[in-house]
Parts: structure tokens; C-alpha cells; sequence
């Protein structure tokens, strides 16, 4: 395949940036794009040009680390992750823009690399069970029922990737909070720091500059994982409980 | 014990001469444990915590304590010490703690619960770990990872693991890796994801609350270690902030690393692609032994290799083989045949043929080691990489016709979709292709049952360490090693240091500092100055070609002893002719990698020649001339019953600085004594 790539390229922070159009030649349809993406970087490093900067780590579909913007699609053209993205995905002769996810909340760091520390932080502020080594009854004390456990499971598949706020036009973590909300509120264990938990996510999730929700959805169509967007309904009820609640 | 005590190789060996091969390294003194106390195995441990001296909470804050990496081991054991009271920095190369790749395992942890019971308990756990680990591991440190097992789903479950359920709302377990009990707790095929999330979570919980400070995107490069002989301490490491390239000093009183493997040195692996070995090495380089380090596993159903540009490779999970049939064609020239036309009398089931009794049930190094023999022989499938097929099938076609496809689908479904999204093949219509793949390392930095390293105030623990998994690592473990060491084990030894280790009085221009600062600022500058021809990756991919052919599923004396030319010769040209564009006052990312694959070319050295000194078979490590009649591996408990623990030496005369590699390496051996467990020779024919 040959195929032509226009991509986002910004040497740091207080850079601009710009698209810069490279043209790959030879390209197996069963490479990943990140792989594609290594071939050009190591043609850039023959030419003594700067190879691109691009987050990735696991390459299978776990762990969150990359993620691009592919002609406007968070991931891609499948519902998966980049690394899990082939390149029989596309046509040969085709045109592709490849750039970061966009997001106040996420500053560009150089190239297609992001900061997503934001993520980090929401969780800082609530998404845990406080629960000390060495203080947890038997494993058994607590029976779940499985339907609860299978939610909460469904909920805790997020990995953190970010395409949810890449995805949504006005750039909110409501998924990526409504998944953790969710999998603990599910749960016996979560039930303790319920309010506490979603007050404080919320607050932080704003302070970051995230965007609110309203419903649109792209970021259950972009999610990897398929997180259903009903986590966002949850989130707004345990909020609208806790408040209720006076927290 | 084995009957044969003769010299299996008759190889050039020379103990007498106090040198061997030639020089390639020299015998040193022998180590010992002595951390582990007295007395009946299954009071040690109770007895250790005891006698361990504590730190008065009021105390524990004005202590500090580092750990590099986030996972499992890691991440457990800062948010453990932050929840104790101490001032934990914790340090991560990835964007967030929760991208370690412990976040990939899929099947299980063991714990020695028996919910089902069906017989299992401490002491099976304990023996079925010693004899999967091919009879190569510590007794004590073995026994206590089975008995703190048990509060490690305590604790998971406490913090929110969703392990999956039976209706009833208790937990499931299933059975996994061979065992004949079901202790395995899972979470669909994300117990990995889920455990680490956990650990996480506890993690970030610590840094809202003050007690963990978090660095991400930042790698150790050196580890600072003051002080000489009786005294000398580790003391602090020497960090590069990947996003603005500043050199960082960071001062603590103990260090843990709990870095992970190297599975990369094979530059393929199911690893992820910022794995690598610079942490431990640099510690290596700097006073600790490394233990064990040609221990290598190999995972039979990996996604086979496509193309000269595979960046790394797809674990499928072995329980396929409960199912599949592994098969190969007879005859080479159907190798490039559809599969399906191939007659039934004209495919070889090979493993169902040598092991009728296990079939295709075999322990992972077999199916493996097989795997490799029939495309040696020109008998592989699917593309051809490199100068021959590396793929065998492993075809469902019967068992679909059994059970239908869809229970089939229900049982596989994931891993059946996850095939077909990487290679674009529908493994309902066609056989799937496998291939062998590295997938752990058993080997690590040398630890005492405190997990303190050869450096006093240097802990090592997961992956990094060397301690629990002998020869070979059971499926399910390497979870349960990392949480035991990370929430338990560390948490209760580290303290009996801190409590002792008088205080420091090093400073950022202390002379140990600044050494450790300079040695690391010259190798970035280096690296950057060499500007030669060839890519970091180039040498990367060279290097595990090398490893993967002659230090891979089988190694002889006559591979190894090429394998070590040519690293030699290939890390000489790396230092000459690597290509590194850019600067170090920014994210640059072929700067990282070369660092990395610097201490790579040292290690895949050390790896071959620790592989070359133990002539015998034992576990993951398959040497060609120590088999049964077989074909199978074959021990010699009366020669090699220890633990090969790695000093190092630096270069000798003109060959100093950066980049001068590696002086002959001194082996210390830690006699394996075995008083609870008999030792015995496998055999699954």
C-alpha cells in the first residue's frame, strides 16, 4: 500500500504546530498503524529528520497509553484501540490525517503526545475504596451478587485512554468518571464514600476543564471498550443523591 | 536427585584454572540468605515480621523510601508505605502509573484459598510452585508467597477488584496451568488489568493524601550508592524527566526497584515496548547481583510474527490448548497450502504423537521447544520471515464440530476476535497460526528473603527480583509474586532496615551524587554525539535475533559461545555507529530507547554466558546437551542445584568511559538446599 499522511507535527508546548505531509510506500496491510508509523519514523531517522513523537506502550489493547486522532476519528475507522488498528483498515492511495486527542484538559506535549495527568487526578480526588493492606475481612464476608459484580466489571474494563474527551465535541470526562463511579458504586465496598466519591470527582473533573455533558454520545461510539454511555446516567444520579444527601 | 553425575557436555570448562571458557568469567565466593530465621518453614515468616524492628509512626514521615515502577510490586508496595506514614517518590517512565504492563496479563492469580475445597492449601500452593520452578527456587521465599496468597484477594476484593462470581455471589476459581486444584481468581481474561487498577487506585489515594509523590515520565538512569565495604548503602537514584530532559537528583533511605523484566532484550516479546532492563542493570553495573538471568519463559500460543516490521507480539491465552489440536503438514511442500485442502493422513499432530498421555496439554516450554523443532525441519506455516515459516496451526475444526460454534464462541470468543482483528483471518473458517513467544523472565536482581539486594538499602521486588520462580513460572504467579511482595513481603522487611540505617549526610554536591549525576549526563551526551548510520531499533532488532537464536528456547555451547562474538562485536558498533537525532532538553524518544538498548547489548552478554555455565536443562532453560534419551530436559541436581548470582566487574585498562561495556563477571553460587520438598525429575510422557 501507499498512502499519503498528513501529520500533526509541534516541537513542544508554546509551538504552534502544523500538519506536515509524508508519503509511505510499501505498507503490509497486516502492519499495525503504530507499526506504520515506525517505518516512516525510522525513513525520517535514514533522512536525519526527527522522528515523530507518539505515545504507546502495551500495543495490545490494554493499556491505555496511545492514542490518536485518525482522520477525525478517536482510534480510527474500528472501535478499537491504535495499536490494535490494521492497516487493511484503509485504502491503498489514501490520504490520512493523524493528529493528538484535542482537549483543554489534555496539553500537547510534543507532537501526537499528550498530558493526560488530569485522568490521574480525578482519581486522586475520589476514585477509590479506602481500604488499608492488611485491613480487608475474608474475601468471602461479602458475597456480590453477579449481576453486580458483572456490571461493576463491565465498568472497570476502562482503560484510560482518553478517546471518550477526545471524541466529545465539548471535550467532557464524563464517561471516563461515570465508568470509575460505576464499578465502585456497584460494589458493597464503594457503598461507604458513595456521595463523597462523586461530589468530589465532579469537582475536580470540572476544575481540570473538562467540558459538561449533553448528550451526544460520541464517547461511547469511540470508546475502545464499548463503556455504555447509561455510566453518565449513573454519575447524575448518585450526584443529584449526594447532594440530596447535603454533601 | 538425578543418577547421572558425569560431566554432560565434556566441555571446555576448567574449574581447576579458576577460569572458565576461556576467560569468559571467574568463581567467586559463595552467598548465602541469611534473613530467613530458624526453625519449622511455616513459623519463618510470622517469626521475620516479629523480629523486624519497627519505626515509630511519628517517625515514618520523616522517612523517605523510592520505588521505580508502578506495577504490581510497585504500585502495591508505595501505596502500602503511604498508607504506613512514610514519604514515598514514587517514579514512572509511562504517562500514569496505571499503564504498567502488569495492566496485560489476562488469566489469574493463584491463592491458596480452598474455596473449592479440593484439597489445596499453604503447603500445596508452596509444593506445586518449588516443583514447577523446576526445583531452581528458595524454599522459604517460595512458602511464603503461598502463605501470604491467601490475603491477597483479601485485600483486592476489599479495595474493588470485580473478580468474576458464581450466582451465589461468592467468588469463581478456576483451574489453571496444569495444576490439579482450582485456586485461580480471575477476572474475565483482565485479571491483570483489574489487580493493577486496584493497586492504582490505593496508589493515587496515597498522593491526594500527601504520603506518595508521583513521577511520571520519568526514568531511572542511576542508582547512587555512598559509602565502602560494610558501609556502603544505596542512598538514591538519578532520574531524566523524559518531557523536559532535566537530570534530577533523588535522595531517600532505602531504594526499591520493581521495574519488571526484560523479556525486551529479544526486541520481540509479549512485552510491552517501554519495558526494558535499565533500572536493574544500572544497579547491576553498580553492586548488585544479578541472579539467574538466561531463566527465561517462552509462551507457546502467541500471535505468530508477520513481517520484518512486528514491533511486538499477542499473548493468546493457553487455554486454547484445551481445545485445539496443534498440528503441522507432513510434508514441507504443503506448507504454503491451504490448510483446509491438507488430508488428515498428510497433517502431523505432533505433540498429540510424542506425548500421547498430555497431548497438546504439554507444560508451555515443550510445546514450545516443538513448535520450534518442526519449522526448523521446514515444516512451519504461514509467512515466511526471516528464511523460513515460523507458524504452526492450532485448529479448532474438530472441536467445533463437537461442542458447535456456539460454545465454542461462548469459551473463546475474545481471543477468536482478537486473532481475527490482528492477523485478519476468521479462526472459525481457517486453523489459527501460532508461534512461540518470550513472555517472562525468572531471572532478576539477586534478593534475600528481606528482598534486599547485594547493596544494603536497595529492595527489589516482582519481575526485578529473582526469588520465587525458579527455572520455570507456573501460570497465575507471576500476579500473586508481584501483590505478595508489593502489599506483604516489602512492606514488613523494609522497615527492620529503616529502622536501623543510621541517617544520611550525602547532598546533592556530595561525591557519590555528583558522580552518579555525571556518569548519566556523559551517556545522554553520548549517545546524541555519536551520530552514526544506523537506527536504535536497527541494533535493537539485531540484538534479538541474536538472543532469540542461540539464547532462545534451546541453547548449546557452540550457540552461546557465537552469540557472545556477536554481541560483542555488535555493542562495539553501537557505540560507534548509532544514530540518535535531536536533543536532551526535550521529549525525545530514540534518546530514551538508546539507553535502553545500551544496557540491553550488556545484559543479552551476561544472559548467554550465565546460559553457557549451566550445562544442564532445567525449567525454561533447555541446554541441547542435557537431555534424556527423549529428548527431554534433563537436571543435574548434583552439579547445578543453586543459584547463579552475577557480580560485576567494570572493564579493565584503556577500555573506560562510556561505553566501554563490561570486564569478566564473577559467578557466586547459593547452594539450594531442600529440606521440605524432595526433589524429583519431571517427566509428562
Amino acid at each position: 500500500m501507499n498512502l499519503t499522511l498528513k501529520i500533526w507535527r509541534q516541537s513542544g508546548p508554546q509551538d504552534k504546530g502544523q500538519f506536515v505531509t509524508y508519503r509511505v510506500s510499501d505498507i503490509s496491510p497486516d502492519m499495525s498503524f503504530l507499526e506504520m508509523l515506525d517505518v516512516l519514523n525510522e525513513e525520517l531517522n535514514a533522512k536525519g529528520e526527527e522522528p515523530i513523537a507518539f505515545d504507546s506502550d502495551c500495543r495490545e489493547g490494554i493499556c491505555g497509553m496511545c492514542g490518536l486522532m485518525i482522520s477525525g476519528h478517536a482510534h480510527g475507522p474500528e472501535k478499537t484501540t491504535t495499536c490494535q488498528l490494521h492497516m487493511r483498515s484503509f485504502k491503498d492511495g489514501e490520504t490520512i490525517t493523524v493528529e493528538p486527542w484535542r482537549a483543554e484538559a489534555f496539553p500537547i506535549v510534543r507532537d501526537l503526545v499528550v498530558d493526560r495527568g488530569a485522568f490521574d487526578r480525578i482519581i486522586q480526588s475520589g476514585g477509590f475504596i479506602s481500604a488499608n493492606t492488611g485491613s480487608a475481612p475474608d474475601a468471602h464476608a461479602a458475597p456480590v451478587p453477579k449481576t453486580a459484580a458483572d456490571r461493576a466489571f463491565m465498568a472497570a474494563e476502562c482503560i484510560g485512554c482518553g478517546a471518550c474527551v477526545a471524541a466529545c465535541p465539548n471535550a467532557s470526562g464524563m464517561l471516563f468518571m461515570g465508568a470509575k463511579i460505576t464499578h465502585l458504586g456497584e460494589l458493597p465496598q464503594g457503598q461507604p464514600e458513595r456521595d463523597a466519591r462523586v461530589v468530589s470527582m465532579v469537582n475536580q473533573h470540572d476544575h481540570e476543564g473538562f467540558g459538561g455533558c449533553t448528550n451526544i454520545g460520541e464517547c461511547s461510539q469511540a470508546c475502545p471498550k464499548g463503556i455504555p454511555q447509561d455510566v453518565i446516567s449513573q454519575l447524575n444520579k448518585d450526584l443529584r443523591t449526594a447532594l440530596k444527601h447535603g454533601r | 536427585m538425578t543418577d547421572n553425575t558425569t560431566n554432560p557436555t565434556g566441555s571446555s570448562a576448567d574449574s581447576a584454572a579458576g577460569s572458565f571458557y576461556g576467560g569468559m568469567y571467574t568463581e567467586g565466593t559463595k552467598v548465602a540468605d541469611h534473613k530467613a530465621p530458624d526453625g519449622p518453614i511455616d513459623k519463618k515468616w510470622t517469626r521475620r515480621k516479629f523480629e523486624a524492628a519497627l519505626v515509630n509512626p511519628a517517625n515514618r514521615r520523616k522517612m523517605s523510601v523510592i520505588i521505580v515502577g508502578t506495577g504490581l510490586a510497585g504500585g502495591a508496595a508505595a501505596a502500602t508505605l503511604g498508607e504506613a506514614g512514610y514519604h514515598v517518590k514514587s517514579f514512572c517512565f509511562q504517562d500514569s502509573p496505571r499503564r504498567a504492563h502488569s495492566i496485560a496479563a489476562q488469566g489469574g492469580i493463584n491463592a491458596a484459598k480452598n474455596y473449592k475445597e479440593d484439597g489445596d492449601s499453604i503447603q500445596r500452593l508452596f509444593y506445586d510452585t518449588v516443583k514447577g520452578g523446576d526445583y531452581r527456587s528458595r524454599e522459604t521465599n517460595v512458602y511464603r508467597l503461598a502463605e501470604v496468597s491467601a490475603n491477597i484477594i483479601d485485600q483486592c476484593v476489599a479495595q474493588g477488584v470485580p473478580f468474576a462470581r458464581e450466582y451465589g455471589g461468592l467468588l469463581d476459581n478456576r483451574s489453571f496451568g496444569g495444576v490439579q486444584v482450582s485456586r485461580t481468581f480471575y477476572a474475565r481474561g483482565q485479571t491483570g488489568q483489574q489487580l493493577l487498577i486496584g493497586a492504582y487506585q490505593a496508589l493515587e489515594r496515597q498522593v491526594a493524601a500527601g504520603t506518595v509523590e508521583q513521577f511520571t515520565r520519568h526514568e531511572m538512569l542511576e542508582v547512587i550508592v555512598d559509602g565502602e565495604g560494610e558501609e556502603r548503602r544505596a542512598r538514591g537514584i538519578i532520574v531524566r524527566d523524559l518531557v523536559t530532559g532535566e537530570i534530577e537528583t533523588h535522595l531517600a533511605d532505602a531504594v526499591v526497584l520493581a521495574s519488571g523484566g526484560y523479556g525486551n532484550v529479544f526486541f520481540l516479546s509479549t512485552n510491552a515496548m517501554g519495558s526494558n532492563v535499565t533500572a536493574t542493570w544500572r544497579a547491576h553495573r553498580k553492586g548488585a547481583y544479578m541472579a539467574n538471568p538466561c531463566y527465561t519463559q517462552i509462551h507457546p500460543t502467541c500471535i505468530p510474527v508477520s513481517g520484518e516490521h512486528q514491533s511486538k507480539l499477542t499473548l493468546m491465552s493457553e487455554s486454547l490448548r484445551n481445545d485445539g489440536r496443534i498440528w503441522v503438514p507432513k510434508n514441507r511442500e504443503d506448507c504454503d497450502k491451504d490448510p483446509r485442502q491438507i488430508k488428515e493422513e498428510d497433517r502431523d499432530y505432533y505433540l498429540e504423537r510424542i506425548y500421547p498421555a498430555f497431548g497438546n496439554l504439554v507444560p508451555r516450554d515443550i510445546a514450545s521447544r516443538q513448535a520450534k523443532n518442526v519449522c526448523d525441519e521446514g515444516r512451519g506455516v504461514g509467512p515466511v520471515v526471516g528464511d523460513f515459516r515460523r507458524g504452526v496451526y492450532l485448529d479448532f475444526a474438530d472441536a467445533i464440530k463437537r461442542l458447535g460454534r456456539a460454545a465454542v464462541e461462548e469459551k473463546y470468543g475474545n481471543l477468536f476476535d482478537m486473532y481475527a482483528r490482528i492477523t485478519g483471518e476468521n479462526p472459525y473458517e481457517t486453523p489459527m497460526r501460532i508461534y512461540p513467544a518470550v513472555h517472562y523472565v525468572m531471572g532478576g536482581l539477586w534478593v534475600d528473603y528481606d528482598l534486599q539486594s547485594s547493596i544494603p538499602g536497595l529492595f527489589v521486588t516482582g519481575e526485578a527480583n529473582f526469588s520465587d520462580h525458579g527455572a520455570n513460572r507456573l501460570g497465575a504467579s507471576a500476579l500473586m509474586q508481584g501483590l505478595a511482595d508489593g502489599y506483604f513481603v516489602l512492606p514488613n522487611t523494609i522497615r527492620d532496615y529503616l529502622a536501623k540505617v543510621p541517617p544520611s549526610t550525602l547532598k546533592e554536591d556530595s561525591p557519590a551524587v555528583v558522580e552518579a549525576r555525571k556518569a548519566v549526563e556523559e551517556r545522554t551526551e553520548r549517545f546524541l554525539a555519536i551520530n552514526g548510520e544506523r537506527s536504535v531499533d536497527s541494533f535493537h532488532r539485531e540484538l534479538g535475533n541474536i538472543m532469540w537464536e542461540y539464547c532462545g528456547m534451546e541453547r548449546s555451547e557452540e550457540g552461546l559461545l557465537k552469540a557472545i562474538d556477536l554481541i560483542r562485536g555488535l555493542r562495539e558498533e553501537f557505540w560507534r555507529n548509532v544514530r540518535v537525532l535531536g536533543s536532551a532538553d526535550t521529549l525525545n524518544q530514540s534518546l530514551e530507547k538508546a539507553g535502553r538498548v545500551a544496557d540491553f547489548l550488556e545484559l543479552g552478554e551476561l544472559m548467554c554466558i550465565d546460559a553457557l555455565h549451566r550445562r544442564e536443562s532445567c525449567g525454561g532453560h533447555f541446554r541441547a546437551e542435557s537431555q534424556t534419551e527423549d529428548g527431554e530436559a534433563l537436571r543435574h541436581d548434583d552439579e547445578f542445584a543453586y543459584v547463579a548470582a552475577w557480580e560485576f566487574t567494570p572493564p579493565s585498562g584503556e577500555q573506560e568511559g562510556v561505553g566501554a561495556g563490561m570486564g569478566t563477571p564473577v559467578l557466586h553460587k547459593e547452594d539450594l538446599v531442600y529440606e521440605f520438598i524432595e526433589l524429583k525429575q519431571r517427566s509428562y510422557k
